[in-house]
């Protein structure tokens, strides 16, 4: 990884047409501000694993018929 | 085409029904192609969002307002010309479904919604920054608070 040590309001560039920059530090916290292009998704890493790792839960391979089963409960509690 | 499925084994789909996905589900970056296979039985709130890359994919999808029903998602100008979106109507609106095997605690994400606009079939999970909504809404204990 690279490392760059940068102060308050300093930025740095990503390929042309992402910038970084550091807003404020306090203390362990830092404010970042980005400019990007409208394109480029950006998510705070522990929601974006947070999903991801929902998606893999949600591909265990459920089978039709057990889904049929469970409608039938839902609507029995509903 | 033929789609070699493992939950519904071999599908005859139509071409003009299959949703693209331009960069995947996070943690499926690489499958494109999706399609929605819906559940079988009356008023089944289920639909399957079944790969078409992959036979043996298919997560289970289901309409969040069901058990939501003032769940509200806001598509950013991002999103409107991502998914050339024209009008608000031709948006399908998915929330994706883990079941373990304690059924009480089915749970869907409302945090991550699918959205897919059913004019060009062009679909994105997107996260919303809303904090009112988790990756995991219990979906009976949602059901019981409604009345439903």
């Amino acid at each position: 990884m690279l490392v760059l040590t940068r102060k308050k309001n300093e930025s740095i560039i990503i390929n042309d047409n992402i910038e970084i920059t550091i807003v404020d530090v306090q203390g362990d916290q830092v404010r970042i501000g980005i400019n990007a292009p409208k394109n480029v998704s950006i998510y705070r890493k522990e929601i974006y694993t947070e999903i991801k790792e929902e998606n893999k839960k949600a591909s265990s391979g459920l089978s039709v018929k057990s889904l049929n089963e469970i409608t039938e409960k839902i609507k029995g509690k509903g | 085409m033929l789609l070699h499925t493992t939950n519904f084994g071999d599908i005859e789909i139509n071409d003009e029904n299959i949703i693209s996905f331009e960069e995947g589900l996070p943690g499926f970056e690489s499958l494109n192609r999706f399609i929605i296979i819906n559940n079988e039985g009356d008023n089944s709130p289920f639909s399957w969002l079944q790969s078409v890359e992959n036979g043996d994919l298919a997560f289970v999808i289901m309409n969040p307002l069901v058990f939501l029903k003032d769940y509200t998602v806001t598509i950013d100008d991002f999103m409107v010309n991502s998914l050339e979106i024209e009008k608000p109507e031709d948006v399908m609106i998915y929330s994706v479904v883990v079941i373990p095997e304690e059924v009480s605690e089915i749970s869907a994400n409302l945090k991550a919604p699918i959205i897919i606009n059913t004019k060009n079939k062009k679909g994105k999970q997107v996260i919303l920054d809303n904090s009112e909504y988790h990756v995991r809404h219990y979906i009976m204990e949602e059901l019981r608070k409604q009345g439903v």
